[in-house]
Formats: C-alpha cells, sequence, structure tokens
C-alpha cells in the first residue's frame, strides 16, 4: 500500500472544555481527491487548521509522507508544500492578481534593495492562471473589483502555484453559481492530474461525490468513517455524519 | 479602481503614475486596444487624476482673482518651504494611513524632535555650533522621532490599541508633556546660525534647500511605496491584515516599522522646521496633523486603508496649501483657514467613502 501524503494520527485539540478533536484520524494519499465532511461541529475546521498549520494540537501525530512533522505555523506547513485556500480566500483586495498570487512569496528585481519584480510576477500570474485555465479579464486589475468567481480563481490559482504535495480547500464553492461551480470542481480535478492532493470540505453531497476519490466522515472530533466515491450514496454519507448509520471500528471500505 | 501598481507614482514624474505599467510580452498580442481602453479607464477611476484637476481650478481661480499676486514663481517657491515640513509629514502619514492607521502624533514629534536636536546644539556651542554639533543633534533628535514612533507602532501592532489612542496620547505626551518638560515652556531660540542659514535659508542651484530636502524624501518614499516589498506589504496589510499574516507576512513587525518610519520623517520636518524658524516652535504644531491627514486623504488615500499615493499626497497638500495661500492672497480672515482645513478635510473623507460605495457597488 502506498504511503499517505499527508496523514493524522490521534489528533486532540480542545478549546475551553470543549472537546474539538477527539484522536481524530485522517490520511490524504498522492494524487487522490478526498472528502473531508462532517456536520456542523464535527470538527472539519479544527482538523484542517491543524493540518495546515494555522493551530497546534494538544496531541497526536502529522506525518507528511510517513515522517512526523510539526506544523507550528501556515509558513511552516507550505515549506511541506501544504496549501489552503481559505472560505474568505485570504486576498488583499486592493492588490492586483499578480500581487496577490505573489502575497509573502514576492520576486525581486535587486534583492538587496527589495525592487520588485512586477513584471515577471505578472507574467507567472497570467502562466498559472492560463495553466488552470482560468480567464482573467484583466491581471492588473484590483482583485476586489473582480467577481466572486474571479477572486475564487485568483486564491485557488495561488495555492495551486505553491502546493507540491496537497491543498485544502475550504467549501470552495460555497459562495458561487451553478456555471462557477462546475468550474471550481473542473480545478480540482485538474490539480490532481498533476499529481497534487487536493482535500475538500463540503456541505454538498452531490457535489462530492462528483469529484472525490475517497471521502472521510468526522463525527464528534473522530473519524467515524471512510468511503470509496464510487461505492457509496448520498444517504449512506448522510448517515455516518448524523451517526444514524452504525459503523463497526471507525472504517468502512478501507482506504481504496 | 485605483490599483496601487498603476497609480502609485512619484512626485518627480507625476506622468509615470499611470502608464509605468510595462506591456506584457506575449501574452495577449493582439490585446493593445483593450489594454488602452483598460488604461484609460484607469486614468479615469485614479483618484489622483481629480484630485490633479482640482488643484489646476484652483490655481486658476485665484490666480484670475489675484492677477499678478498669486501665479508667480516666487510665490510657488514660498508656498514650498511653507509646507516642506508638512510634506515631509504627510509623507510618513501616508505610509501609516495606507495600512488602515493614523498618526496624530507627527506634529508632537516634530517639536520634540527639534527640541532634542537643539537641546544638544545649545550645550555644544549654541549659535556658533560647527557642523559636526549640529549632525550629532539632528541625529539624536531622529533617534527619538524614530524611537517614539517604534513605541507607538509597537502599541498599535502588539498590544492591539487602537491607532487613534495610541498616537493620541503620543501627540499629547510628546508635544505637551515631553517637549514642555524639557524646554521649561519657553522655546529655545538659540539655534545653530549653519543650520538656519543654510537649509533654513539657503538654495542649491537656485532652489530651496527645504524644497530640495522635503521633495527629494517625498520622491524616496514614493519610490519605496510604490516599487520595493516595503511598499507592497504596507498595501497588503492595509487590503486585509489577516491575508497578509496567512501569507507569512510579519504584519507586526511591519506595522512598527511603519510607525517608526512616520517617528523619523516627523523628525526629518522637525529639523527643517527648526532651521527654518530658528526656533523650537512648540506651541505651533497642534494641527499638523490634521493637516498631514488631510493631505493624504486628499490624495486618494483610504482611511480604511489598502488605497493611496504618494503623488496623490503630494497633490493634496499642493491643494490645501494652495487654498490657504490664495485665501490669504485674496484677503479672506485668516480665521476662516482654519474653518477651511476643517471643511476641506471633512469633505477628502466623504469623497472616499463615496468612491468606496460606487467600487462595493460595482
Amino acid at each position: 500500500m502506498t504511503e499517505p501524503v499527508l496523514e493524522a494520527r490521534r489528533l486532540v485539540k480542545h478549546y475551553g472544555h470543549v472537546l474539538a478533536l477527539d484522536e481524530a484520524d485522517f490520511s490524504a494519499m498522492p494524487g487522490e481527491v478526498v472528502a473531508l465532511i462532517g456536520d456542523n461541529g464535527a470538527g472539519k475546521s479544527t482538523l484542517v487548521k491543524t493540518l495546515v498549520g494555522a493551530i497546534r494540537p494538544d496531541s497526536g501525530e502529522i506525518l507528511v509522507d510517513g515522517t512526523p512533522v510539526q506544523l507550528a505555523s501556515p509558513v511552516d506547513a507550505r515549506r511541506h508544500g501544504i496549501e489552503a485556500v481559505y472560505q474568505d480566500l485570504a486576498l488583499a483586495p486592493d492588490l492586483d492578481a499578480a500581487a496577490n498570487l505573489h502575497l509573502g512569496r514576492e520576486l525581486y528585481l535587486v534583492p538587496f534593495l527589495k525592487v520588485l519584480d512586477r513584471r515577471t510576477m505578472r507574467r507567472r500570474a497570467i502562466e498559472a492562471f492560463a495553466d488552470l485555465g482560468i480567464e482573467l479579464p484583466d491581471v492588473g486589475a484590483p482583485v476586489g473589483t473582480l467577481s466572486g468567481g474571479q477572486r475564487q480563481s485568483v486564491a485557488v490559482a495561488r495555492a495551486v502555484s505553491y502546493a507540491s504535495r496537497i491543498i485544502f480547500m475550504d467549501e470552495p464553492t460555497a459562495a458561487l453559481g451553478v456555471v462557477q461551480r462546475g468550474r471550481v470542481l473542473d480545478t480540482i480535478r485538474r490539480v490532481r492530474d498533476r499529481g497534487v492532493s487536493v482535500v475538500l470540505v463540503s456541505h454538498n453531497m452531490p457535489e462530492v461525490l462528483a469529484v472525490a476519490d475517497r471521502i472521510e466522515v468526522l463525527r464528534m472530533g473522530r473519524r467515524v468513517a471512510v468511503f470509496t466515491a464510487s461505492q457509496t450514496t448520498v444517504d449512506e454519507l448522510v448517515g455516518a455524519m448524523t451517526g444514524a448509520l452504525e459503523l463497526s471500528n471507525g472504517s468502512k471500505g478501507g482506504a481504496a | 479602481m485605483t490599483d496601487p501598481q498603476q497609480v502609485a507614482g512619484t512626485p518627480a514624474a507625476p506622468e509615470g503614475a499611470a502608464p509605468a505599467r510595462p506591456a506584457v510580452p506575449s501574452a495577449r498580442p493582439a490585446d493593445t486596444r483593450g489594454s488602452a481602453r483598460r488604461f484609460a479607464g484607469r486614468v479615469g477611476a485614479a483618484s489622483e487624476t481629480y484630485t490633479l484637476l482640482a488643484l489646476v481650478i484652483l490655481v486658476v481661480f485665484f490666480s484670475v482673482k489675484a492677477p499678478g499676486k498669486f501665479f508667480t514663481l516666487n510665490d510657488f517657491s514660498l508656498m514650498g518651504q511653507n509646507a516642506a515640513p508638512l510634506l515631509v509629514m504627510s509623507v510618513g502619514e501616508t505610509f501609516v494611513i495606507i495600512t488602515a492607521g493614523i498618526d496624530l502624533a507627527v506634529g508632537s514629534l516634530l517639536v520634540l524632535t527639534g527640541v532634542v536636536a537643539d537641546l544638544y546644539c545649545i550645550h555644544h556651542g549654541g549659535a556658533s555650533a560647527g557642523w559636526g554639533t549640529i549632525a550629532i543633534g539632528s541625529v539624536l533628535g531622529l533617534a527619538t522621532g524614530t524611537a517614539w514612533g517604534a513605541g507607538q507602532g509597537f502599541l498599535v501592532a502588539k498590544a492591539k490599541v487602537p491607532p487613534l489612542i495610541v498616537t493620541l496620547a503620543g501627540f499629547i505626551a510628546a508635544g505637551e508633556g515631553v517637549a514642555y518638560l524639557i524646554t521649561g515652556g519657553a522655546d529655545f531660540r538659540t539655534v545653530p546660525g549653519k543650520l538656519v542659514n543654510t537649509i533654513g535659508l539657503g538654495s542649491v542651484a537656485g532652489i530651496p534647500w527645504l524644497i530640495v530636502i522635503s521633495f527629494a524624501v517625498a520622491i524616496v518614499a514614493g519610490l519605496v511605496l510604490a516599487y520595493t516589498g516595503f511598499g507592497r506589504y504596507t498595501y497588503a496589510i492595509g487590503s486585509n491584515a489577516e491575508a497578509a499574516r496567512r501569507a507569512g507576512i510579519r504584519v507586526d513587525r511591519h506595522l512598527i516599522k511603519v510607525y517608526a518610519l512616520s517617528g523619523l520623517l516627523a523628525g526629518v520636518a522637525g529639523i527643517l522646521s527648526l532651521a527654518s524658524f530658528d526656533s523650537t516652535t512648540i506651541a505651533g504644531h497642534a494641527f499638523d496633523n490634521l493637516e498631514a491627514i488631510t493631505a493624504v486623504a486628499l490624495g486618494g488615500a483610504s482611511l480604511f486603508g489598502g488605497r493611496g499615493s504618494m503623488f496623490g499626497t503630494v497633490i493634496g497638500l499642493a491643494i490645501s496649501t494652495v487654498l490657504l495661500e490664495g485665501l490669504v492672497i485674496i484677503g479672506v480672515n485668516q480665521y476662516w483657514q482654519e474653518v477651511a482645513i476643517g471643511i476641506v478635510l471633512v469633505a477628502a473623507v466623504y469623497l472616499d467613502q463615496f468612491r468606496r460605495r460606487i467600487r462595493q457597488r460595482a
């Protein structure tokens, strides 16, 4: 069996008296789309935050390619090739797409004086968008003037440009219209086809079944089920999420 | 609308403000007409365009109202010299406001720097002090301004005290407190003659030193703002601090640097003011902060951060300077000037709100 590109083992996280993660496990295999689903308060956000370095678990292990790592900050996670597209996109609306794509990773013409190499950054941005089949009318326009879907594209392109192992996408389609949803799902497939794993956090079951290879279900801070997307149904997923469907041993179907 | 990259120009090269964008090689060769239209759109959308227009209208108005008096080279030179310290402070204020902050302490740091610098000079030769003494005194003064600014930045970034409160406290503590403690409440009037006669009154190649220095500061700072990583982070933090933080930008450290820079520039203004007035003028800078903020806001910067340019600030300052000077020349009671400053500030901020609403609708 191949080794997971990213794996969490028995992660525990308390917020005061609230137990957000109760020995939660998670794994993502190389080059797959894995959906992380669960009811509100199941611990999805907390789990994702620990895996992108935004918060530190109280205990448990995170492994990258089988090696235990400490993710003290998002910058740390990024060094391991882990990127995230946040639900709020985390873009600077007054900066243009090229500037946002390179935010915190600017290229310099004169490194000593920190003179920005805007031409190269712009060119790379255009290439990055073209790679994903994203069309922006003007990469020089402030992203605040773009549509919701275009902004989403910028955030996705940024994550894709730097992720070498895995990308987390938190509800990437929640704010989008039907056509744009389709585009984002296409992008997710395209990213996977480039060999980068994608973790999709979503409430939309048909969407999850359409794009994911595997589905991990979180309930009350634990992984309660693992499904192969081609062999399950919306009813089964909802059953696992709500606990209506009792599953033995916290796994079903295995990490196929 | 205002894209910092395209619009943020420098005082030296106003024409460079918008067309600086290099053609994109190989991107979409057939797209030149579209990009020309976009460029025209950006010039139209750039707040600097309207601010410049307002300046031109003001100059024409006063030139017609006071023929032969207003539109003279001599008068512009005087305005430039009078406004020099304010220009340098406004440059620092521009950085602060683009981070979505505000610095109310600039006028007080001007005073404090002048007092500290002159205190050293008084004890080391007084009016006949040499350049060495002046240099050491100036460095001490600038270090004071910078350290004070950095302290304010620390409180804003680390202690999360709102900048309005931090710098209001700094404004009072430095300007009404420390400066009065050092001077005992009476201005120092012993200023090194060499400083006054060169920086204060002298010229280089026919241009007054005050103008040379203040514009040099504005140009360098404008280039830093528009073309360097420091400037980029300044915009990014003002635009979305959380996004900047998640992108790995050390937001707190950058904010401290920005407030320190504002303190340093207020210090430079302090040396200029000391040289120009031959006195520490401790009671004369209570409203410098509002004037600097007015200049920055008129220049198209958003008080909500993320937008603004040095070119805009220079134009903004020119507008308020021309307005006040023009009112004097056409004989309006000088107390109306204070009223005018207040009106212009509120109008500038209202315009910003108006632009934001339009933008959000778009």
